[in-house]
């Protein structure tokens, strides 16, 4: 076997990020500790990546990007709880990209794909990919991973850092470490006198960090575990919040752009004379398929460019919606096969007498849609650049910056800004690549450059379209066979080609949330396909798992219900992972189960249930709808999840009931078609979601049984949108087989 | 034109069409009023003209003159919290945060013209301001504890 095919096969696919070839870099790379990236001024003390202390006060580093989840406040209260400070005497702050804050827990996902089974196998395929991920050092926010990867990390980090300060505290006053205590960013001496962190920054620059500190037993958690402010929630419920969009830097200007609004077409002539001619307009500038506009006021600027005439060239894929399905319909062969990594029993042989039933799913493209456009600002020197944008991937960022200016990575300095929303959506750098372009054409001025909503949405790289087809039998009132395939085109490639990154091997997120479930069918196999590339895509909260989680689901209904069995008592029979029967157990009793009532009870009101894992976490939904006369009505979701630990209660409700409501939401009104090349729904009037008065009471529950703490950033989408199908068969009799339902259905 | 916003009165030298959103974020800095979608239908850029609503990515500049244009800025601040950002805080609300400007510039317009709505009025006149993270349940809350806190004085 040449050496191509063995790096092939040493390549992971880790949710958003390929990694090759973990052993070519050698023991000695792995076991070598990453540079601590953070510098110390003058009367500054820098104790690990993650705490410095100055006379000013203490700062927190959080390097993972807070899209609105509450990761800066997370990833600070589990500093603060070891290292002995309130949340209120902290500044937390992104810090540089460096790959001292590379991304443990993406590795775990991947490992699973490869070694399915817990155990020793997992720990070694763990352990793999986690050296290479080192080596890479890739600084990336997303998969749900920041908790778990940030868990014991920060923790350590605060617990050395309180050892470090006491060190020195207890050598300067001659006292034994054991005799003194920390509380509130002091260290208190025996005689209660208290000496401030701060006042110590001067005398621990340059001190020995103390390592190995064993940390604090849960029991005597002050934060952890238990409801807190988030630090962020002041600014953000009086308009104090700063996001990148309302940056600001001395001498900048505002900047649009206008792209050919078929996603990565040329541009093959333009005439800006009447644009160029309008107030406050100052330039406009070519870019790599498209135009800048560069104007003193961001509305100018877009007025300017809707005055541009520009000759387009068509996309490299097919202009019509008609032609993406079938190539999806097309893709079901063994030719492209991407992965079968679940094969129980005997399907052939279970399937080749007797009644079989077959269905077909569907599962559109779908916008991200964060509220706040993306945006950023980009100065161009003759040695340097600097960035302002909000980002889950600073590092690609920066690279991709040093690319196109051709300044070294080092002298790009990039501060990462708070997001207004994301879901996937600022994995992606195009608007600083676009940026960066127009202000390589006026150095030295810092560029604003804000997409109007419209150009925001038509080049948003939607979620992936996606197919698929069940096979399946029942005997004796239960379900025997589940054949899943599905098809779509490979998110992982299409991502990851936009920064030059291959991703060769299988795609795991071509079958994430259908091949791992924990449901013990004695035929069961999942056959993942990958289709030829289509329009861009990316990934969209919870990735594969957003449209296979429905898939699966969806399909396990209809089998479930030729049997004659109840939707969840089937569920429970099949669970073979007790954390998964918890969780089961859990939706029951919370909703009072008992039955999905609706047409076949003569009620107007019925009921759906679902559970997917998806990031290592059992998510199970039960969801009540009434059919009225105005349309459909969501009345109630019964959720829990299975997260081994919830960090934050507050935090935690609030992420969960966000999560069905964006999995609900887009399930009944929302997904990007294409006609001529162009999306066709490009602002919220087409693709508004779901809105406040659609919204359900939502009852949550977080399970702490399990071992691994989890992140529930997404978990809590894929199960939404099948618990909601099997609600509305149940008040409709109609089986919901695409999304969006609102095709069949109507929603008050 | 001059605008008076939040008591004071601002000079700017805008065209009459360019929309009161970006007078207020990009000529005086107030950058509090979101940008979301520039069509109304998100709700982000909500401002109150003479107490009452309006999306300010739909209102002339011209049309705001001689008005007391309010923003999130004038409703109340971290130190002098108004009655709604109090409950937005204790409810802890926000998750990304950036539709909340213009969710508590709708719900302190509509607990002054009706200081307690009912669970059907709150839907009526918050559903049309827009939350992509889905804090819906947690905007119902708050209006209400807002409204309680009002009623108690």
């Amino acid at each position: 076997m040449g050496r191509l095919k063995t790096i092939a096969r040493r390549t992971f696919l880790i949710g958003s990020a390929a990694v090759v070839g973990g052993v070519a870099f050698g023991v000695y790379t792995v076991r070598k500790p990453h540079v601590n990236p953070l510098t110390a001024g003058a009367g500054e003390a820098v104790l690990t990546p993650y705490v410095k202390i100055t006379e000013g006060g203490i700062i927190l580093i959080t390097p993972r990007a807070d899209s609105g989840q509450g990761v800066y406040h997370v990833q600070a209260a589990l500093i603060a709880e070891e290292l002995d400070v309130d949340l209120d005497q902290i500044k937390a702050d992104p810090g540089p990209p460096s790959p001292a804050y590379w991304n443990t827990a993406l590795a775990a996902e991947a490992a699973e794909f490869m070694v399915p089974a817990a155990g020793v196998m997992q720990d070694m395929a763990e352990g793999a990919v986690n050296s290479v991920m080192k080596v890479i050092g890739l600084q990336i926010t997303g998969g749900s991973t920041t908790v778990p990867d940030q868990f014991e990390k920060l923790r350590l980090a605060g617990a050395s850092a309180r050892e470090t300060i006491k060190a020195l505290v207890a050598e300067r006053e001659g006292v034994a470490v054991t005799e003194l205590t920390t509380a509130s960013g002091n260290v208190i001496l025996p005689d209660g006198q208290k000496i401030p962190y701060t006042s110590l920054a001067a005398d621990l620059a340059g001190a020995e960090v103390v390592q190995d500190v064993p940390l604090r037993d849960p029991s005597e958690w002050r934060y952890l575990g238990k409801p807190m402010q988030r630090i962020d929630m002041l600014a953000k419920s009086t308009g104090t919040q700063d996001y990148g969009i309302d940056a600001s830097v001395d001498g900048m200007v505002h900047a649009t752009v206008l792209m050919n609004p078929a996603q990565g077409g040329g541009m093959s002539g333009y005439d800006a004379s009447e644009a160029l001619a309008m107030r406050g307009v100052t330039a406009v500038v070519p870019i790599t398929g498209g135009l800048g506009i560069v104007a003193d006021n961001t509305w100018r600027a877009f007025r300017a460019a809707q005055a541009i005439n520009v000759t387009w060239e068509d996309p490299s894929f097919p202009l019509e919606q008609a032609d993406h399905w079938s190539t999806l319909e097309a893709a079901f062969t063994p030719d492209a096969q991407d992965s079968q990594k679940r094969d129980d029993g005997d399907v052939d042989t279970a399937l080749s007498d007797g009644e079989v039933l077959t269905a077909e799913y569907r599962a559109p493209y779908l916008a991200h849609a964060p509220l706040e456009p993306v945006n950023a600002i980009v100065r161009v020197d003759d040695d340097r650049a600097e960035v302002w944008t909000g980002t889950q991937i600073p590092r690609f960022l920066q690279a991709n910056v040093s690319r196109i200016t051709g300044i070294p990575a080092d002298k790009v300095t990039v501060h990462v800004q708070m997001m207004g929303g994301s879901f996937g959506h600022r994995l992606e750098d195009e608007v600083v690549k676009q940026a960066t372009e127009i202000a390589m054409q006026m150095k030295g001025t810092p560029v604003k450059l804000t997409l109007s909503r419209e150009e925001d949405m038509l080049h948003d790289f939607p979620r992936q379209i996606a197919m698929a087809r069940m096979q399946g039998k029942v005997a004796n009132g239960q379900v025997e066979v589940l054949d899943l395939g599905i098809a779509m085109p490979s998110v992982v490639a299409s991502q990851l080609g936009r920064q030059n990154q291959s991703a060769p091997g299988p795609d795991s997120q071509i079958v994430a949330g259908a091949w791992e479930q924990p449901f013990a069918i004695p035929h069961q196999r999942v056959t993942g396909y990958r289709a030829q590339p289509l329009a861009p895509i990316s990934s969209w909260r919870s990735v594969g798992a957003s449209s296979n989680g429905f898939f699966y689901n969806a399909a396990l209904d209809e089998l479930i219900e030729a049997a004659g069995a109840d939707p969840l008592e089937e569920r429970l029979r099949l669970c073979s992972d007790p954390l998964a029967r918890q969780v089961l157990e859990a939706v029951a009793e919370m909703s009072d189960w008992s039955g999905i009532g609706g047409m076949a009870n003569g009620s107007k009101t019925g009921r759906g249930v679902a559970l997917t894992k998806s990031f290592g976490v059992h998510c199970a939904q039960v969801i009540e709808v009434t059919d009225t006369d105005a349309g459909l009505r969501i009345d109630n979701v019964w959720v829990a999840a299975e997260v081994g630990r919830v960090v934050d209660p507050v935090n935690f409700e609030n992420l969960v009931q966000g999560g069905v409501i964006y999995g609900l939401g887009h399930a009944m009104n929302s997904e990007i078609t294409y006609a001529g090349g162009v999306a066709e729904q490009s602002n919220f009037d087409m693709n508004p979601g779901m809105r406040l008065h659609q919204c359900p009471n939502i009852f949550v529950r977080g399970l702490e049984n399990g071992d691994r703490v989890l992140g529930i950033g997404e978990p809590p989408v894929p199960p939404a949108a099948p618990a909601l199908a099997g609600a509305i068969w149940a008040v409709t009799g109609t089986r919901l087989r695409e999304m969006p339902f609102n095709k069949m259905v109507n929603f008050v | 034109m001059q605008l008076r916003i939040n008591g004071t009165l601002h000079e700017v030298d805008v065209e009459d069409d360019m929309p009161l959103l970006w007078v207020l974020r990009d000529e005086l800095g107030l950058t509090g009023t979101k940008f979301g979608c520039g069509i109304a239908q998100c709700g982000a850029c909500t401002v109150h003209l003479d107490g009452v609503c309006v999306r300010s990515c739909q209102t002339w500049a011209i049309d705001a003159v001689g008005a007391e244009i309010t923003t999130i800025e004038g409703l109340g601040t971290p130190d002098l919290l108004h009655t709604v950002q109090a409950a937005w805080l204790t409810e802890q609300v926000a998750q990304c945060g950036y539709c909340q400007s213009g969710q508590m510039m709708q719900a302190a317009s509509l607990l002054a013209e009706n200081p307690q709505p009912t669970d059907q009025e709150i839907d009526d006149a918050m559903s049309g301001n827009l939350c992509r993270c889905g804090t819906y349940p947690r905007i119902r809350a708050a209006v209400k504890r807002a409204a309680n806190l009002m009623q108690e004085g």
